[in-house]
């Protein structure tokens, strides 16, 4: 595996109707950071992601990946090298949670080709990776949500992509596996985007954060630099309070409603 | 239940496939068997011997009988066996694309648009083209149905599988209710013809038909079994799926034309028989699990079996009249599958 470097050029989204949802966007990330994408409900968060992982096609501008336009490419090229583990809830047609992590190699496969063993291989190690082995013949319909969250970061794994975008990864997780994903995250040798709403975790993981509002890019960089009590109260409305946190030396914020105290 | 048995079917799957060949065999030789005359299984397979390489048997039959044997019941038998495969597959696929459980070959306006064509000849044209008639403008029906639900489809931006299932019902509701118009304006004395054509029947067979429900059976179906990868991605949400490399929105119109063919082409030949469709692709899940590499030839077989055994019941049990086959498959399959359903309650 390996990393690829993205960049976005001008890009932005526009609704039928005209209506901007992102507006026109730039920035490169290089290969192997992480990027978190954080922002109020409809910041524009999901549409960015969603241009990244080429399901909307960018009104204006481009996005590139290792310097090529992704819809230049034809979009098995691209799935091979960028997988996305999203918030869309599979409907229970009875797959295994193998299955589902099989599917990962969807990009790889010719028509009437059959698994072959490397794409075994590749799907087990997924499945250790994230500690399903035991659950690789249970019903996916049957799983809790973290559990299925959890198939689902596997069979992204499984694509072996080299950009990986992440929509709320840790929603439905417990601690534990919120702490397991965030390792993950770390460990990964791919490039990475990720939307997060827990600034905390999001300052913890991320090299760089995307801070949005109302579809436009509020800051851009590091996270010590973008996660200003001021640029954090703008963002989300409310009043923000950070601290170092004593023996780690990490950023932790905590909020309060406007005008109350 | 449902964990252990899952994985004891997928090491079982060559003993499924044997054993749904075997009882797909014995039942096509029983369909034959039955009946107003009935005829011994060596009389089935010793005549279809000789047709296949003349003088192999000792003919210990008569010429009726084998009229009987070949003219009637051997078509009737695989018309039979090609509907239940062919819904069955369409069912499936559309299942998958739609992510919709309830979908079936007759939901997306398909059907109406056969019932239409079908009644259009019953009741205004007269057998203008000979024996033909009904299923050639069945079929052209079910295909003029499919163009204007790809038609509102474009129009109205249904690329979501929501959209696409909606813009299917309401032109199906359209088509039926044009359809009803012309029921109206008919003779009221042959509107009878038309309710047995709507219930289903295959009393028609012919052999000179059988090939062209069986050459778009085996096109379609290969069609569709090679992208059971691809059925397999999209049950788990249209995002995802085109993050696999999969052109969503297209592949699904892709698979509703491939359905409508085979649709259009079995109802054509049998009337709208409903069941099959939809509740076989779920009996199969239930034996099989959900991978679409197994699901759709399963479907197929199950779907062949079921419908030779619903036509052996619509035969028999008011010989000698011919009860129409849509009341046996609602019937029978819907108090099966209720008992299915409580078999395998989680």
């Amino acid at each position: 595996m390996s990393a690829a470097k993205l960049n976005v050029i001008n890009a932005c989204w526009n609704t039928r109707r005209g209506d901007p949802i992102l507006k026109p966007l730039s920035l490169s990330l290089n290969a192997g950071r992480v990027m978190g994408v954080v922002g109020a409900n409809g910041a524009g968060k999901s549409t960015f992601l969603r241009l990244l992982y080429r399901y909307q096609k960018p009104s204006q501008g481009r996005i590139e990946i290792d310097g090529r336009d992704i819809w230049a490419l034809s979009p098995r090229l691209v799935a091979q090298n960028v997988a996305a583990v999203l918030q869309e809830q599979p409907t229970d047609f009875a797959l295994t949670v193998r299955e589902i992590v099989e599917l990962g190699r969807t990009p790889y496969r010719s028509i009437l080709s059959a698994k072959n063993e490397n794409d075994s291989t590749i799907v087990d190690s997924a499945l250790r990776k994230l500690e399903l082995s035991e659950f690789a013949s249970r019903r996916f319909g049957t799983l809790s949500g973290g559990e299925r969250q959890r198939a689902m970061v596997a069979r992204a794994l499984a694509q072996e992509p080299n950009l990986l975008i992440l929509d709320e990864p840790t929603n439905h997780l417990d601690i534990r596996h919120q702490l397991e994903i965030i390792e993950l995250i770390r460990d990964l040798d791919m490039t990475i985007v990720t939307s997060l709403h827990d600034l905390n975790m999001a300052a913890g993981v991320c090299d760089e954060i995307l801070l949005l509002k109302q579809g436009s890019v509020l800051a851009f960089g590091p996270p010590e630099t973008v996660l200003t009590n001021q640029s954090v109260s703008y963002a989300f409305n409310v009043s923000a309070q950070s601290e170092k946190l004593m023996p780690t030396d990490r950023l932790h914020f905590t909020y309060t409603l406007m005008g109350r105290t | 239940m449902s964990q252990a048995s899952s994985i004891k079917s997928l090491h079982a799957l060559p003993v499924v496939w044997i054993a749904g060949f075997i009882v797909l065999l014995i039942s096509v030789t029983f369909a034959i068997n039955v009946g107003a005359v009935s005829i011994a299984s060596s009389t089935v397979w010793g005549v279809l011997a000789n047709k296949l390489y003349p003088g192999l048997i000792d003919v210990t039959w008569s010429a009726g009988r084998e009229a009987i044997i070949w003219d009637l019941r051997f078509p009737r038998a695989l018309l039979a066996a090609m509907v239940g495969a062919g819904l069955a597959l369409v069912g499936a696929s559309l299942q998958a694309v739609t992510r919709n459980p309830l979908a079936d070959p007759h939901l997306l306006g398909i059907s109406s648009g056969g019932a239409f064509g079908a009644i259009f000849a019953l009741l205004h044209t007269g057998l203008f083209l000979g024996l033909l008639t009904v299923p050639l403008l069945a079929f052209a029906g079910s295909l003029a149905a499919t163009a204007i639900v790809l038609g509102v489809a474009r129009v109205a931006d249904a690329s979501t599988a929501d959209r696409l299932v909606l813009t299917g019902v309401a032109v199906s509701f359209i088509v039926m209710a044009l359809a009803n118009v012309l029921i109206f304006l008919g003779d009221p004395r042959a509107t009878h013809t038309v309710v047995f054509w709507m219930l289903g029947g295959l009393g028609l067979a012919q052999w000179s038909q059988l090939v062209y429900p069986a050459v778009v059976l085996a096109t379609c179906g290969f069609w569709l079994w090679v992208r059971a990868a691809q059925l397999n991605a999209m049950t788990i949400g249209d995002e995802t799926a085109s993050t696999l490399g999969i052109s969503v929105a297209r592949f699904r119109l892709e698979i509703f034309v491939i359905g409508a063919l085979i649709t259009g082409v079995m109802v054509a030949f049998s009337g709208v028989i409903g069941f099959v469709g939809l509740m076989v692709p779920h009996v199969v899940r239930m034996l099989v699990g959900g991978d679409y590499y197994r699901v759709l030839p399963i479907s197929a077989l199950v779907g062949a079996i079921f419908l030779l055994w619903a036509d052996i019941i619509a035969r028999t049990i008011m010989a000698p009249e011919d009860m129409p086959i849509g009341i046996v498959t609602g019937l029978i399959g819907g108090i099966f599958f209720v008992w299915l359903l409580r078999r395998n309650r989680m």
